[in-house]
C-alpha cells in the first residue's frame, strides 16, 4: 500500500474517531452531570439515551439559521468556523498509539510525526481565540462582546503559564515531536516509578492542567460563557448549527487537551511496568496501545466533566490574578528547577 | 463601543442617552438567566466594573392591592400565595393573622402549631431556593439540585396536608382548614435527615470551597446603620450583625416557648447572608421538632378553627401586623370600612425595602458580584411588584 | 408610661389625634409638620422610633361617598367636583414606625387634601422611604418634595392615571403598552 493511501486512511479514521468521541462526550457530560446530581439525565432517545446526541444534532441542523440584523454578516459566519477548525486540525500531530506492522510495513499511529508537533498544537490553540472574539464582536451584542473580551484576556494570560509548563516538559524530553515525547516515557524512573512526565514534572503538570481548564473554557474558568452573568457570552446571538459548531469545537478541544496531557505527562500509550510489545503480536500491539492511550484520555475527559459539576466559577479579576500572580511565577520556578536538574544531569 | 453597537431593543428601555466616555449601559433583564423572575437592572459599566446599577421594577406588577379591595377577606388568601411563591404558607399566615388581629380572633393552639410547622417548612424551602440559586449564579449547579430534592419532599408534606404544593392557600381566617397528615411523623423524620444531609453536602461543596469563599467573602458588604436606614429586615439585616428577629422580638403564637438561635453575621456580605440562611434552616428544623412534640401532646379532637362568623366582616379600623417571613418582615396593613371587602390592603414585602438599596450595594463592584449580590438578597419578583 | 402618653408628650401640639385599634396606636400630625414630628419621634429618648417599616397611601374617596349616603347618583358624578367641597382630605399617608429597642410600633398619619397634593419627603431621615414614596407618587399621584428621584415605580413612565385611587376602575382604562422595536423605526 502506498504511503499516501495509508495517510488518507489514517486521516479519515482519526477524523471520524474525533467526531464520535466529541458526540459521545456530549452524552457523557449530560449523563455524568445527572449522575453527580442525583437525577436521570437524558434517557429517552435510544438505550441509556445514547441517541440523544443524534437528536440534538438533528435539532441543531433543522433550526432556523438566524443572523442578527445588525451583525457583521461575514465575520458572524467566520466565528464558529475559526473556532472549530483549529480544534480538528490539532489531530494532525496527535499520536493515538505506537505503531502497527502490516505486511512488513511499519505504520506509526499518528497522522504525521512533525518535529515541531507541540508548537503546532499551541499555535492552533491560539487561533481558536479568534473564533471567540470574532463571534463575540460580530454579533453586535453587549453580552457577546463582554464574553469575547473575557475569552481573549483569559486565554492570552493563560497561554503564558501553559507555555511555561510545556517549555519545562520540552526541556526535559529534548524534543518537540509528540511521538518522541511518547517514546521517551518508556521504562521506569528512579527504579520504582513509571517513567512518566508527571513524576518528573509534578509542578508542571498542575500548571498545565489548570491552564488547560482555562483554555477549554470550562468551570471554574468558564467566564466567557458564564451563563448567569452574561447570558451565554460570545455565542449569545448564535443559534442552529453555528452554535452547534461552537459547542462541538469545545468538546473537540477537551479531547485535544486530554490527549496532550496524556502525551506529555501520563506516559502516552505505555502501561506502567509492562512492555506490551514483548508479548503481543504486531497488530494486536497497535490496537492495545491505541486502547491504552484512549483509556487515559477518557479519564481526563471524565475529569473535565467531574470538575465542571463540582466547583463554582471564578470572578474575572480572580482569574487574571491567579494567572499572572500565581501561575506564571510557579511556571518560572518550575522552569528553573527543571533546568537545574538537567544541568546536574539526573 | 460605538453608537451602532448598542443593543437597544425598546426605545424607552433606557431613558438617558448612552453615557459618554468609557461607560456603557448594559441592560440586564427582565429576561436574563440570572434575573429570577422579571427583575431588570440597568447597569452603567466601565469594562467589568459597575459604575451605577439602577433596578427597574414593575414587570410582575399584577395590582394585587387593587384586586384585594374588590375581593372579600377570604378570597384574598390565594392572592397572597403569589407574593413570595417560594414560601407561600408564610404569606398566607401573615395575612390571616392580620385579619384575625383586626377581628380580635384567638386562633386555637393546635391550629397555631400547625401554622408554625408549615411556616417553618416554608422557611426551609425558601432558604433552600435562595442558597441553591446563589450557587447556580456562582457557577455551582450541583448543590442546587441536592437542595431541591429535599424541597420536593417538603412539597410532598404540603401536598398531603392540603393538596397543594407551591401555592398553598393554606389556612383560613380564624384557624386552619386541615390537620397535619397522619403520617407526618415518619415523613418529617425522613425529611429532617434529608435536609441535614443536603445542607451538609452544600456545606462541603460551597461553604468550605476556596473559590466560593473568594467569590462571597467581602463582596458587597453593608454596615448595620446603613441596613437599618434602608429598612433591611430578615436574614439580610441579621447578616449585617443586627440581632433582630420578629419571632423573638415581637413573639407571635408560641415562638417564645421554643428554643432556637438567631444567627448573625458581621459584615453583611454575600457570605454572611448565605451563612445566616444555612444556619436558619437548621434552627427551623429544631423549631419544627419542638412544635411537633407539642402538637402530639394535643388531644386529637382539639379545635382547628376559632368561632368565625360565616361572612367575615371585621369592624372598621386600621391594623398592621408583621411576621418574620423567610425574607424578613412581611407585614399586611388593612384598612377596613366595616364591609365584607377590605377598604385598602397594603403589603409590606421584605425584599422591596432591601432591593431599593441595591445601587448602593453594588456600586464599584464587578458584574459577577452584582449577580452574586442579587441572588444572596433573595429578591422575589412576586412580592416585589405585587 | 404607656405609649400613647409618651407620644403625646413628645409631639405636644403636633399630635392632632391619637387613636387605638386592636392595640395599635395611630397618631395624626399636620402634613406641614411631618418631618419635624418624625424627627422628634426618632430622637426622643423615651420613644426612639428609629426604623421606618413602610409608607402607605390611602384614598378615602369611597368613605366620603358612604358617609354622605348619596348612593349611586354620587358615584356617577365626576369625583373632582365632589371632593372640593368637604373638609376631610381625600388622601392619607401612613408612616409605620418601629422602635428597635422596645419593639413598639407606631403609625403616624398625615392627611393630604386633593387641592394640595404635595408632601415633604422623609427620605432625608430614612432612605427606606425612597421606593414607598415613589410608589405612592405612582399609584396615588401625591408629590413628595425633596425626594431625590421621584418617578414612577411600578407602572411604566408613559402611564396616565393613578391605579390605586378609588375612582380608577378595576379593569383599567384601556391603557396598552406597545413595545416598539427600534428596528421597526429604522425601516
Amino acid at each position: 500500500m502506498p504511503d499516501w493511501k495509508i495517510a488518507i486512511i489514517k486521516v479519515v479514521f482519526i477524523w471520524c474517531w474525533t467526531l464520535i468521541v466529541a458526540v459521545i462526550m456530549t452524552w457523557v457530560e449530560r449523563r455524568g452531570a445527572a449522575m453527580i446530581q442525583d437525577r436521570l439525565g437524558p434517557n429517552r432517545a435510544g438505550p441509556f439515551g445514547l441517541l440523544q446526541p443524534l437528536a440534538d444534532g438533528i435539532k441543531l441542523f433543522t433550526k432556523e439559521d438566524i443572523v442578527p440584523a445588525r451583525a457583521q454578516k461575514y465575520l458572524f459566519t467566520l466565528g464558529p468556523v475559526m473556532f472549530a477548525l483549529p480544534a480538528f486540525s490539532a489531530y494532525a500531530v496527535m499520536p493515538f498509539g505506537d505503531k502497527i506492522t502490516l505486511g512488513g510495513k511499519e505504520i506509526i499511529l499518528q497522522i504525521s510525526d512533525v518535529s515541531i508537533g507541540i508548537l503546532y498544537v499551541v499555535a492552533l490553540g491560539s487561533i481558536a481565540v479568534y473564533g471567540m472574539i470574532i463571534g463575540g464582536w460580530s454579533s453586535n451584542n453587549k453580552f457577546s462582546i463582554l464574553g469575547g473580551l473575557r475569552s481573549t484576556a483569559q486565554l492570552i494570560s493563560y497561554e503564558v503559564p501553559w507555555g511555561l509548563a510545556i517549555l519545562a516538559a520540552v526541556m526535559l524530553y529534548g524534543t518537540f515531536s509528540m511521538r518522541e515525547v511518547s517514546l521517551a516515557q518508556q521504562g521506569t524512573f528512579l527504579g520504582f516509578l513509571p517513567n512518566w512526565g508527571i513524576f518528573k514534572q509534578p509542578l508542571g503538570f498542575i500548571l498545565f492542567i489548570v491552564a488547560a481548564y482555562c483554555e477549554a473554557n470550562r468551570v471554574p474558568f468558564d467566564l466567557p460563557e458564564a451563563e448567569s452573568e452574561i447570558v451565554a457570552g460570545y455565542h449569545t446571538a448564535y443559534g442552529s448549527m453555528r452554535l452547534g459548531l461552537y459547542l462541538f469545537g469545545e468538546y473537540i478541544n477537551l479531547y485535544t487537551l486530554s490527549a496532550i496531557i496524556v502525551t506529555l505527562y501520563f506516559g502516552s500509550w505505555h502501561l506502567p511496568y509492562v512492555d506490551m510489545s514483548t508479548f503481543l503480536g504486531p497488530i494486536s500491539y497497535g490496537i492495545a496501545t491505541f486502547l491504552v492511550f484512549f483509556l487515559k484520555v477518557a479519564f481526563f475527559l471524565w475529569l473535565f466533566v467531574w470538575v465542571r459539576w463540582t466547583v463554582p466559577r471564578f470572578r474575572y479579576d480572580q482569574v487574571m490574578g491567579l494567572g499572572w500572580k500565581t501561575l506564571i511565577p510557579i511556571g518560572l520556578f518550575n522552569l528553573f528547577i527543571t533546568a537545574l536538574f538537567i544541568q546536574l544531569s539526573i | 463601543m460605538t453608537a451602532e453597537s448598542q443593543c437597544r431593543i425598546y426605545p424607552e428601555a433606557i431613558n438617558e442617552p448612552e453615557p459618554s466616555g468609557d461607560y456603557v449601559h448594559i441592560n440586564i433583564g427582565p429576561s436574563h438567566p440570572a434575573m429570577h423572575g422579571t427583575l431588570r437592572i440597568i447597569t452603567t459599566t466601565d469594562g467589568e466594573s459597575v459604575i451605577n446599577a439602577e433596578p427597574e421594577i414593575g414587570y410582575l406588577h399584577r395590582g394585587v392591592e387593587k384586586l384585594g379591595e374588590n375581593l372579600n377577606y377570604t378570597q384574598f388568601i390565594p392572592l397572597t400565595d403569589r407574593l413570595n411563591y417560594c414560601s407561600a404558607a408564610a404569606n398566607n399566615v401573615a395575612y390571616e393573622m392580620t385579619v384575625e388581629k383586626l377581628m380580635g380572633l384567638e386562633v386555637p393552639e393546635k391550629a397555631q402549631l400547625i401554622r408554625i410547622i408549615l411556616m417553618e417548612l416554608a422557611r426551609i424551602a425558601d432558604h433552600q431556593v435562595c442558597v441553591g440559586i446563589l450557587g447556580v449564579d456562582l457557577g455551582a449547579f450541583t448543590p442546587f439540585l441536592y437542595l431541591f430534592i429535599q424541597r420536593e419532599e417538603i412539597y410532598e408534606i404540603f401536598e398531603k396536608t392540603n393538596g397543594t404544593r407551591l401555592t398553598n392557600t393554606f389556612g383560613r381566617i380564624g384557624g386552619v382548614d386541615t390537620d397535619l397528615p397522619e403520617d407526618f411523623g415518619p415523613m418529617w423524620n425522613k425529611l429532617r435527615d434529608g435536609i441535614r444531609k443536603a445542607n451538609d453536602e452544600t456545606d462541603r461543596l460551597l461553604t468550605h470551597n476556596r473559590i466560593f469563599m473568594d467569590r462571597a467573602i467581602g463582596v458587597t458588604p453593608f454596615s448595620a446603620e446603613d441596613a437599618l436606614n434602608w429598612g433591611f429586615t430578615g436574614p439580610c439585616l441579621r447578616a449585617c450583625g443586627v440581632k433582630r428577629d420578629l419571632r423573638r422580638d415581637e413573639p407571635y403564637y408560641m415562638y417564645d416557648s421554643f428554643q432556637f438561635k438567631i444567627p448573625t453575621g458581621e459584615n453583611g456580605d454575600v457570605f454572611d447572608r448565605y451563612m445566616v440562611r444555612m444556619i436558619e434552616m437548621e434552627e427551623s428544623v429544631k423549631i419544627i421538632d419542638q412544635a411537633y412534640e407539642m402538637y402530639r401532646q394535643m388531644p386529637e379532637d382539639a379545635p382547628l378553627m376559632a368561632r368565625v362568623p360565616k361572612i367575615i366582616k371585621p369592624p372598621a379600623g386600621e391594623v398592621y401586623h408583621a411576621i418574620e417571613s423567610p425574607n424578613g418582615e412581611l407585614g399586611f396593613f388593612i384598612k377596613s370600612d366595616g364591609t365584607s371587602n377590605p377598604y385598602r390592603i397594603k403589603i409590606r414585602p421584605p425584599c422591596y425595602m432591601i432591593y431599593q438599596a441595591f445601587p448602593e450595594l453594588v456600586q464599584g463592584e464587578m458584574i459577577a458580584d452584582l449577580i452574586a449580590c442579587l441572588s444572596s438578597l433573595n429578591i422575589i419578583a412576586g412580592e416585589l411588584d405585587r | 408610661m404607656n405609649l400613647e402618653r409618651r407620644v403625646r408628650i413628645c409631639l405636644e401640639s403636633n399630635a392632632l389625634s391619637v387613636e387605638e385599634t386592636a392595640g395599635d396606636i395611630t397618631v395624626t400630625v399636620p402634613a406641614g409638620r411631618l418631618v419635624d414630628s418624625l424627627m422628634a419621634l426618632k430622637e426622643h429618648p423615651d420613644l426612639k422610633f428609629d426604623f421606618l417599616s413602610d409608607v402607605i397611601g390611602i384614598d378615602n374617596l369611597d368613605l366620603f361617598r358612604k358617609k354622605k349616603g348619596k348612593g349611586k347618583a354620587a358615584e356617577e358624578e365626576p369625583p373632582e367636583k365632589k371632593v372640593k367641597a368637604p373638609p376631610p382630605p381625600r388622601f392619607e399617608i401612613v408612616y409605620l414606625l418601629l422602635s428597635l429597642e422596645s419593639s413598639e410600633r407606631l403609625r403616624v398619619k398625615i392627611q393630604v387634601p386633593e387641592n394640595d397634593m404635595t408632601v415633604d419627603s422623609v427620605t432625608s431621615i430614612w432612605r427606606a422611604a425612597s421606593w414607598p414614596e415613589r410608589e405612592i407618587y405612582d399609584l396615588f399621584g401625591i408629590n413628595f418634595l425633596g425626594h431625590p428621584d421621584l418617578k414612577r415605580l411600578l407602572m411604566w413612565d408613559g402611564f396616565k392615571g393613578h391605579p390605586l385611587r378609588k375612582d380608577y376602575p378595576l379593569e383599567g382604562k384601556g391603557e396598552t403598552r406597545r413595545l416598539v422595536y427600534e428596528q421597526e423605526k429604522i425601516r
